[in-house]
């Protein structure tokens, strides 16, 4: 008997859960995944808009790197898809395509701001003063010796550069599922590589293999989890030399230490007057289909770029992001208004 | 030699060969066994002595967290600052929805409020040279704070005009600076406060204005990110209990129902056996299959929303389920045949021989399998993160639906977050809640075997 009427109150409540589920398929929370560069500033940005806003939910930030989101982001239309996709790196023409053919046709792409790539060591080693050079000298597969390609023989900094500490090569970069790892090789095994005369005598096609074909020794890690797992390398192995986000060395100045690139040091002044070389803007890309049906997508995008938000002085700005141009602001608000699609 | 000595079958006389051999072989046995037993022992030390370094590595680093830094000030809710129009009350004649709207429409407006300035108006009465440090003079307390004062006003708006006194936790760094977990004499531009910043936190700290107090924020607020020193673990504890619900209604009854039918009803043959190996091979599938299964078919096809525990604790029902029938199944194959043999021959069916006979002796057993299993599905990542709960989450969830962070998950999003000083020290505390409940959940399952268990 009593047995009974337990399962039966178990029958209920199961039936409850069913029922409540097909409900449920309209959803009024924003979904965002992607970078884990940009999540920090995106989770801060949600939760000041679920705070502020009190006829919205606050939107739930994911991660799993700028591809993954975009991936995520492509899937379809629908409210089992995301709204919002985080990225360190422009979208690239072939996601956009896919997205297409997904049925995901208006793509609003929205730069929220800047961000440095910074060589970090442990605060304990040695000094750095790095050249896009020296960074693809020691990541390479192979290097120009004499006139001819030979597998990369550097073991030690000082080997590359006699102004380099005499400590061994270690080099931890992003994972390639990460939008840094992007902005990394563009911006300095790419450039660095390129200033090598046997490298401008290849033709253009190979030498762009070139210049990014990494080492297999394991001289250089690839990270594919965020910062920490980095900073864990760091603190493992002396002499490992790291690739952090600017904001995420700032969370941990007493831990790490910068090394300078062309001998200009990473900060908010060298970065936005553009003297730091490694530089890149950020983005999310906004879900056209779902602005109207999601409640609170658009307001969130504007929110995002709003002054108070993300301009000198703000919230993100003390967590690290640097400030978009006052021009730039107005032009990507404009655009967010009119949902203007890729 | 001394048990030989000892031994009374060497003093017997004439020994046969047999016991020759018996004697001669004894101090080989014993030694063997003597060893046998110290090695066992041996583990049984190492693996103790592991499992407490563990812990006194968790608690060391984790107990502090339990209390945190809060600065106790005299809040003057002025109105000169505080004009916001009087709160809506709902008329006769207006529906319950356009109520709501004004409601949330006046909330809003309360909410753009500048809070920041209650606050540091209050921090300039006591830090004399305030004015001329206004960045430093607004980091003071942690930026959520302002939400705690603005609800205040919210619940109750008479409050404007008062002065009130309150415990605000201080920002996050400041915490760290107390505590000692950023090296002090670091030169400035390694340190996260400034130096002035660094005096007034000091001298605040010995006038007793800042004190170390037991953290409610850790308990009752979700996870925060604009305001780290106010990050909670209350979304995640309750996305688990979500889960875990759904995990005790669903993978429970269905479980102990199939082991019964499997035990007492099913006929021998080989689908049965089938459906055995099967069970056996599901229990061994690692987790993590269970949560691409998840991703692809609940999210992907019956279009569940992600990150909400509903999904986790379907995927969890799954993993759960086979550890809860071998449990059952073997709970009802210790219940002594006599008992059966004796409701049948009174005359009852088999079904009610096994329901009001069976069963009932069966219940301890059952709910020591059902609590285990439910206490591995409370710790288990990994399949939570393919299906969207690795997700920051700043709120507390109302119902399974909404999207929510669980225990687990917390601990690891906690150990990626950047500001390590801070969160090396959150992440062990998270650990130790989680550690809590794990243990108080096995020592009720083993608190009901004891008080139920019949031996045969």
């Amino acid at each position: 008997m009593k047995l009974n009427k337990i399962s039966n109150l178990l029958l209920a409540a199961g039936m409850t859960l069913i029922a409540s589920a097909a409900q449920a398929q309209s959803r009024d929370t924003i979904q965002i995944a992607g970078s884990s560069t940009v999540l920090p500033f995106s989770s801060v940005v949600a939760e000041e808009f679920g705070n502020n806003f009190a006829q919205f939910r606050t939107p739930v930030v994911g991660s799993g790197g700028s591809s993954g989101g975009l991936r995520q982001f492509c899937q379809g239309v629908g409210a089992n898809t995301i709204d919002v996709a985080n990225s360190s790196r422009k979208i690239r023409p072939n996601e956009v395509e896919a997205c297409k053919a997904n049925g995901v046709k208006e793509i609003i792409e929205v730069k929220i701001g800047y961000d440095g790539i910074v060589f970090a060591s442990r605060v304990d080693a040695a000094v750095f003063k790095l050249e896009p050079q020296h960074v693809f000298l020691a990541q390479a597969a192979q290097v120009p010796q004499n006139g001819k390609m030979v597998a990369n023989p550097y073991t030690r900094w000082n080997q590359i550069d006699k102004a380099l500490p005499d400590q061994e090569i270690l080099l931890a970069i992003p994972g390639s599922n990460h939008g840094t790892r992007e902005v990394y090789e563009e911006k300095v095994v790419v450039p660095g590589c390129k200033t090598l005369a046997e490298v401008k005598a290849l033709a253009k096609d190979d030498a762009g293999k070139f210049c990014t074909a990494m080492r297999t020794d394991g001289r250089v890690v690839e990270i594919a989890g965020d910062y920490t797992e980095t900073l864990a390398r760091l603190q493992a192995q002396k002499d490992a030399v790291g690739v952090f986000g600017l904001s995420f060395y700032e969370a941990n100045r007493d831990r790490i230490k910068v090394a300078t690139v062309s001998g200009v040091e990473p900060n908010l002044d060298t970065i936005i007057s553009g003297e730091y070389p490694v530089s890149r803007p950020l983005y999310i890309y906004v879900k056209g289909a779902h602005i109207g049906v999601i409640p609170g997508l658009q307001e969130y995008a504007l929110f995002h770029v709003s002054e108070g938000m993300s301009g000198f002085g703000s919230v993100l700005e003390s967590a690290g992001l640097i400030p978009l141009a006052d021009d730039e602001r107005a032009e990507i608000t404009q655009a967010i208004r009119q949902k203007a699609s890729l | 030699m001394t048990i030989i000595a000892e031994n009374p079958i060497k003093t017997v006389v004439h020994p046969s060969l047999v016991q020759q051999k018996v004697v001669a072989s004894l101090s080989r046995r014993h030694r063997k066994e003597k060893l046998f037993r110290r090695t066992g022992l041996l583990a049984v030390l190492i693996s103790l002595a592991l499992v407490a370094v563990l812990f006194i590595n968790i608690f060391s680093k984790g107990m502090p967290a339990f209390w945190q830094s809060a600065i106790t000030l005299d809040i003057y809710f002025d109105p000169k600052i505080i004009k916001i129009p009087e709160k809506p009350q709902q008329q006769a004649d207006e529906s319950e929805n356009d109520f709501r709207q004004r409601y949330l429409a006046w909330q809003t407006e309360v909410g753009f409020v500048n809070f920041n300035r209650l606050i540091t108006d209050s921090l300039q009465k006591i830090l004399p040279d305030a004015t001329k440090h206004r960045r430093d003079l607004a980091r003071v307390v942690t930026s959520g704070e302002r939400f705690a004062l603005r609800d205040m006003v919210v619940a109750d708006p008479a409050i404007i005009g008062q002065t009130r006194t309150l415990h605000l936790l201080t920002d996050a760094n400041i915490d760290v600076w107390l505590k000692g977990n950023i090296d002090r004499s670091l030169p400035d531009e390694q340190q996260q406060l400034s130096p002035k910043m660094r005096q007034w936190v000091d001298q605040l700290a010995a006038d007793g204005v800042i004190q170390n107090r037991f953290s409610l924020a850790l308990f009752m607020n979700p996870d925060s990110r604009s305001s780290l020193a106010s990050a909670g673990l209350a979304g995640a504890f309750m996305g688990s209990f979500y889960m875990m619900l759904v995990v005790i209604l669903l993978a429970v009854p269905m479980g102990v129902a199939a082991a019964i039918y499997l035990e007492e009803f099913a006929p021998r043959n080989k689908i049965t056996d089938l459906v055995e190996v099967n069970i056996n091979n599901l229990a061994a599938v690692p987790s993590i299959v269970f949560g691409l299964l998840g991703a692809s078919v609940l999210i992907g096809w019956f279009n569940l929303p992600m990150s909400a525990p509903i999904v986790g604790g379907l995927v969890l029902s799954l993993m759960t389920l086979p550890t809860v029938i071998i449990a059952t199944r073997s709970t009802l194959k210790a219940i002594p045949p006599s008992i059966r043999q004796a409701a049948l021959g009174l005359g009852a069916s088999k079904m009610q021989a096994i329901f009001h006979h069976v069963l009932p002796l069966a219940i301890p057993g059952i709910l020591t399998g059902a609590i285990l299993g439910v206490a591995q599905a409370l710790g288990e990542t990994a399949p939570l993160l393919l299906i969207g709960m690795k997700s920051f989450v700043a709120s507390i969830p109302a119902s399974p639906f909404e999207q929510a962070s669980a225990l687990p998950v917390q601990i690891y999003l906690w150990q990626g977050n950047e500001l390590r000083n801070f969160f090396e020290a959150r992440t062990s505390a998270a650990i130790i809640v989680l550690l809590m409940m794990m243990i108080s959940l096995n020592g009720l399952a083993i608190w009901l075997r004891k008080k139920y268990e019949k031996r045969w």
